[in-house]
C-alpha cells in the first residue's frame, strides 16, 4: 500500500550500561495508528522519545520520508508530542498554550485565531480560550495538550501514555475521541501505552515490546488471536498458557490429553507452548470433556462468571463463561480446534526476544 | 558532529562551574594560606609557620571572643529551634488569615535589612532598660534565627500526611504519644537543618551583633572589625581556619555516619 | 490540647523583638531630641551628602544585583541539568563559605585585589594588563556580588528544579529553539525565584556598611555607612532612625514585589 513514513533502523540505546533498546527496527506507514504496547521498562517510551528527538540513540538511524533525521533537534522535526502529564505551560492561558507553536513560526494573528478556534472545537472545548491551566480538569488539560500539538499540522503525532492519568470512564471516552480526531485529521499517530485494552480498541497496528525487543507486530486481531509467544499471550488479555507436545499436524497433547487443533508445520513430537483464552474453554459434562477437573473457584464478574477448574495434574484452568459451575462440581473441559493457539517454545530468552519484522 | 557539540557544551558548563567555585572559595583559601604565613603582612609571603596557631590560644581577647561566639551560636540556634519548631506546629493548625499574618511578621527579620533589625533591637533594648551585653546579642540572634527555623520545619510538616497521625490515634495512641512517635520523626530533618542554618547564620553574623553588643563584649566578628584599621592579627586567620575545618569535618562525619541514608553527591 | 498554643512563645517573641523595636525606629525617626513630632529627620535625606550616599548605594546595589542575576541564572541552569542531589549539596556548597567569618572573607579580597596581589600576579602571568580596583566602587560591587551571590543562586535553583522536564520538551517539540525556550518558558516560569533572588541580593547590598568600609578604603560612604555612623559615632539616633525609615521604603517595595510574584513561597532560598 502506501510507503513508510518513519523508519527506525537498528536503534540501540542504553542508560548507565543498561540496554533499553536492542537493535530495534520498526516502520510506520502514513496515516497509520501504531501503538507501542508493553510493561513499564520495555523501552516503548524511549522509542517514542528517540522519534521525538528528546533522546539520542546510541546507534541506528531515524528515517523520516527517506531522510535521516537522527541528528535533528526536536524543534526541527515535523512531529509533535502529547506528553504523559500534559506538560502545558502553567504561566500561559489556554489560547496562549495552543498558539505557542504557531507564534514560534511567526504565523499571522488571524491565522492563529482561526486555528485556536478550530482546535478547541475539535477537542470539544469551545470557548475555553481565556481559561487558566489550573482551572481545567485532567481530561480537559489532556485535550488542550492535543489541541496544542495538532494546530502545528504535524505529519505525525506522538502520544506518550496520554490517558494514563485519567480515571477509567474518562479514559474510555477519550479513546473514542482520539479515534474520531485521528479520522478527522488524517495524520499518523504513534501511541505509547501499557494498557492492552486501549491498544486493542484504537490501533491499526500494535507493536508489543518487552525488554527492549519487539515481541510481535500486527493488527489487534492478530495480536489477540494469534500471539506469537508466551509473553504476548500473557500480556494481552487473560489466557491459559500450557506446555504441550505437537504429536503431528493438527493434533496436540496437553496435560496428557489429545486435543484437535488447526496448526500445522511444527513437526512431529515437538514441544510447544499452547494458548487457550479463558472464554474459549467450554465446560461440559465430565464424560464429554477432553479433560476433567473440579471447579475450585467462582466469581461473578457481571458479563460473565470467572471460574477456575483444577485438573488432576494440578493445573488451574481459567474459564470465562455465562454458565455458572458451582465450586466442587466435577466438569469436563472442551476446546474447539480453531481456539487452540500453538506457539514455538523459545530455545532461549534471546530467541524469544528476536525482533519480528514484516 | 552532534556528539562533539554536546561535549563542548559540557566542557563549557564545567568551566563555568569551576570559575564560580574558584570565585566563592578563593578568599577562603587565601585566608587559610595567610594563617601559615610567617610574615605579618598580608601582602607578602614570608615562609611557612605554625606559630599563629600556637599564639591564638595565648590571646585572652581572642579566646573570650571565641567563647562568646560559640556560646551565642549554639544557644541561639537551640532556643530558636525549640521555639520555632513549636511555632511551626502551632501555625500549621491555625486558620489561614492568622497564619499568614504571623508568617509575614515573623519573616521580617529575614527579609529586612540587617542594619535596620540591628538598630531596632538596640533601640528596643535601651527603651526597656535592658543593659547591652552578651544576653542582648543572644536575644538578637534568636530573633533573626527564628524565621529560618520556621521556614525549614514548615514544608516538612506539610508533607507529613495527616492520615498517619490519625492512624496512630485510631490505633489507641494518645495525641502526645502519636506526635512524638509519628509526626516528629517525619519533621526531624527539617528541625535539624533549621538548627544548622541558625547556627551558621549566628556564627557568621556581624551587623546585628555590632548594634546589640555592650561595651567590652566581643564576638569574633566584632573583634575582627575592631582590628581592621590596626591590621588583623594572623592568629585570627588561624582560628577561622580551625573553625571552618572543624565545622566541615563535623558535617562530613554526620553525613557519612552509618545508618544514615546517603544523599547523592555527584557533581 | 490545643496545638495553636504551641505558637504562643513565637507570637510573644515576634511582638517583643520584631514589632515593638521597629515601632521604636518609627518613634525616633518622627521625633526630635526633645521628643516632639517632626519630619525633619526624614527630610534630611534631601541634604546633598545623604542624597549622594543613597544614590551611590542604589547604583552599586543595582549593579551587583544585575551581575548576580546574570551569573546565577546560567549557574542554576547547569546545576539543574546535572540534577545535583535534590538541592542539599548545592545548598551545602553555597552555605559552606559562611563558616569562614564574613569579615575575613571580604578582607581576603583586599589581599587578592592588591597591586601585587594574587589576581594581578595571575593576570601578568597571562600577559594581561593588571587591574587596580581596590578602594573603588568596583571593589565594593565585587564584594557585594561575592557575599550575596548564594542568595540569588539558591532561590533560582529551587524554582528551576520545580519545572517539569516535559514542559521544556514541549516547547522544543513545538518548534522553539534554545533562546525562544529561554525567553518564553524558562524565564517566565522562574519569575518567583528571580524576584525573590533580586530582593535577597538588593536589600542587603543597598544597606551594607561593612563591604563599603572594608573594600572602599573607608572613603566611599553609602547610606548604610551614614546611618551606622549616626548610631555609633555621632549619636544622633533621631536622624539615624529617620534615614532608616527612608531606607525601609525601598525594602518595603521589594518585599511587596515578592509578595506579588511569589505567593506560594516557591522562590524561597532554603
Amino acid at each position: 500500500m502506501s510507503q513508510s513514513l518513519i523508519d527506525l533502523v537498528n536503534i540501540s540505546k542504553s542508560f548507565d550500561g543498561d540496554l533499553v533498546l536492542d537493535d530495534l527496527n520498526l516502520s510506520v506507514k502514513e496515516n497509520e495508528f501504531v501503538t507501542l504496547l508493553g510493561p513499564s521498562g520495555c523501552g516503548k517510551t524511549t522509542t517514542l522519545r528517540i522519534i521525538g528527538g528528546f533522546e539520542k540513540a546510541d546507534t541506528g538511524k531515524v528515517i523520516f520520508e527517506g531522510n535521516d533525521i537522527s541528528a535533528l533537534p526536536p524543534n526541527k522535526r515535523q512531529l509533535n508530542t502529547v506528553f504523559q502529564k500534559y506538560a502545558l505551560f502553567p504561566h500561559m492561558n489556554i489560547a496562549e498554550n495552543i498558539a505557542f507553536g504557531l507564534r514560534i513560526k511567526n504565523k499571522p494573528k488571524s491565522y492563529i485565531q482561526d486555528k485556536i478556534r478550530y482546535a478547541l472545537k475539535l477537542v470539544n472545548l469551545d470557548g475555553y480560550e481565556n481559561r487558566t491551566v489550573d482551572s481545567l480538569s485532567g481530561g480537559q488539560q489532556q485535550r488542550i495538550a492535543i489541541a496544542r500539538a495538532i494546530v502545528n499540522e504535524p505529519r505525525v503525532l506522538l502520544l506518550d501514555e496520554p490517558l494514563g492519568a485519567l480515571d477509567l470512564k474518562l479514559r474510555q471516552d477519550m479513546q473514542y475521541e482520539l479515534i474520531r480526531m485521528k479520522k478527522e485529521l488524517g495524520i499518523t499517530f504513534i501511541y505509547v501505552t501499557h494498557d492492552q485494552e486501549e491498544a486493542l480498541t484504537m490501533s491499526d497496528t500494535i507493536v508489543v515490546m518487552n525488554q527492549g525487543y519487539i515481541q510481535q507486530m500486527g493488527s489487534p486481531e492478530q495480536i489477540y488471536n494469534e500471539p506469537e509467544n508466551a509473553f504476548v499471550a500473557d500480556f494481552i488479555g487473560d489466557s491459559n498458557i500450557l506446555g504441550g507436545t505437537m504429536i503431528r499436524d493438527e493434533l496436540v497433547e496437553i496435560l496428557g490429553a489429545k486435543f484437535a487443533c488447526v496448526d500445522k508445520g511444527f513437526g512431529n513430537n515437538t514441544p510447544v507452548d499452547v494458548v487457550i483464552r479463558p472464554e474459549d474453554v467450554e465446560l461440559v459434562d465430565p464424560d464429554r470433556g477432553t479433560l476433567t477437573g473440579i471447579c475450585t473457584h467462582l466469581i461473578f464478574k457481571g458479563v460473565h462468571y470467572e471460574m477456575e477448574v483444577t485438573t488432576p495434574d494440578g493445573y488451574e484452568w481459567l474459564v470465562h463463561s455465562t454458565q455458572m459451575c458451582p465450586v466442587g462440581r466435577q466438569v469436563g473441559i472442551h476446546v474447539d480446534p480453531f481456539n487452540i493457539q500453538i506457539m514455538n517454545k523459545p530455545a532461549s530468552e534471546d530467541e524469544e526476544a528476536v525482533g519480528v519484522n514484516e | 558532529m552532534k556528539k562533539s557539540t554536546e561535549k563542548i557544551l559540557r566542557a563549557a558548563e564545567n568551566g563555568y562551574l569551576g570559575v564560580i567555585l574558584i570565585f566563592l572559595y578563593a578568599p577562603i583559601l587565601t585566608m587559610m594560606a595567610l594563617s601559615f604565613n610567617s610574615s605579618k603582612s598580608r601582602a607578602q609571603w614570608g615562609g611557612f609557620t605554625l606559630s599563629w596557631y600556637a599564639q591564638m590560644f595565648d590571646s585572652p581577647s581572642i579566646m573570650a571572643a571565641l567563647q562568646n561566639t560559640l556560646y551565642i551560636a549554639f544557644m541561639s540556634a537551640l532556643i530558636a529551634t525549640v521555639i520555632g519548631t513549636a511555632a511551626a506546629i502551632g501555625m500549621n493548625s491555625m486558620k489561614r488569615t492568622p497564619r499568614a499574618l504571623l508568617t509575614s511578621l515573623g519573616n521580617i527579620p529575614m527579609l529586612n535589612a540587617e542594619i535596620v533589625t540591628g538598630i531596632s533591637l538596640m533601640l528596643g533594648f535601651i527603651a526597656f532598660g535592658i543593659t547591652l551585653g552578651r544576653t542582648t546579642i543572644l536575644l538578637g540572634h534568636i530573633t533573626f534565627n527564628l524565621p529560618y527555623v520556621v521556614l525549614s520545619v514548615m514544608p516538612k510538616l506539610k508533607q507529613t500526611s495527616k492520615s498517619t497521625y490519625e492512624a496512630a490515634l485510631d490505633l489507641g495512641a494518645s495525641p502526645v504519644y502519636a506526635f512524638f512517635k509519628v509526626v516528629f520523626p517525619d519533621i526531624m530533618p527539617g528541625v535539624l537543618s533549621g538548627f544548622l542554618l541558625a547556627f551558621t547564620m549566628s556564627l557568621d553574623d556581624f551587623i546585628i551583633t555590632h548594634f546589640t553588643k555592650g561595651a567590652g563584649v566581643n564576638t569574633l566578628s566584632t573583634l575582627i572589625y575592631s582590628e581592621v584599621r590596626r591590621g588583623i592579627k594572623p592568629s585570627m586567620y588561624a582560628l577561622s581556619t580551625v573553625i571552618f575545618v572543624t565545622v566541615l569535618a563535623l558535617l562530613i562525619a554526620a553525613n557519612f555516619m552509618p545508618g544514615k541514608k546517603k544523599e547523592e553527591k555527584s557533581l | 490540647m490545643n496545638r495553636k498554643l504551641l505558637a504562643g512563645p513565637y507570637i510573644v517573641w515576634v511582638i517583643g523583638f520584631t514589632v515593638i523595636p521597629l515601632l521604636m525606629i518609627v518613634y525616633y525617626g518622627l521625633t526630635d531630641a526633645s521628643g516632639a513630632f517632626t519630619l525633619a529627620n526624614i527630610m534630611e535625606i534631601a541634604r546633598e551628602e545623604h542624597a549622594k550616599a543613597l544614590w551611590l548605594a542604589l547604583l552599586l546595589s543595582l549593579a551587583s544585583t544585575v551581575i548576580c542575576l546574570l551569573l546565577a541564572f546560567p549557574l542554576a541552569m547547569v546545576l539543574r541539568k546535572r540534577g545535583v542531589g535534590r538541592g542539599s549539596f548545592v545548598i551545602f556548597l553555597f552555605i559552606m563559605p559562611m563558616w569562614m567569618n564574613f569579615l575575613l572573607r571580604t578582607l581576603a579580597w583586599q589581599t587578592l585585589l592588591e597591586k601585587n596581589g594574587a589576581i594581578n600576579a595571575f593576570l601578568s602571568f597571562l600577559h594581561l594588563p593588571g587591574i587596580s580596583i581596590i578602594n573603588t566602587p568596583g571593589a565594593i560591587i565585587l564584594g557585594m556580588v561575592y557575599n550575596f551571590l548564594p542568595f540569588m543562586v539558591l532561590p533560582l535553583y529551587n524554582v528551576l528544579c520545580k519545572i517539569d522536564d516535559n514542559t521544556i520538551n514541549a516547547a522544543r517539540d513545538l518548534g522553539a529553539n534554545f533562546f525562544q525556550t529561554l525567553v518564553w518558558v524558562w524565564i517566565p516560569l522562574s519569575l518567583p525565584g528571580i524576584i525573590s533572588g533580586i530582593t535577597m541580593v538588593f536589600v542587603p547590598a543597598l544597606t551594607t556598611f561593612v563591604i563599603s568600609n572594608l573594600l572602599g578604603g573607608g572613603k566611599i560612604l553609602l547610606i548604610g555607612n551614614v546611618i551606622e555612623q549616626e548610631f555609633t559615632k555621632s549619636g544622633n539616633w533621631n536622624l539615624g532612625s529617620g534615614l532608616s525609615l527612608v531606607l525601609m521604603i525601598f525594602i518595603l517595595i521589594s518585599m511587596m514585589l515578592v509578595e506579588k510574584y511569589d505567593k506560594n513561597g516557591e522562590g524561597t532560598a532554603f
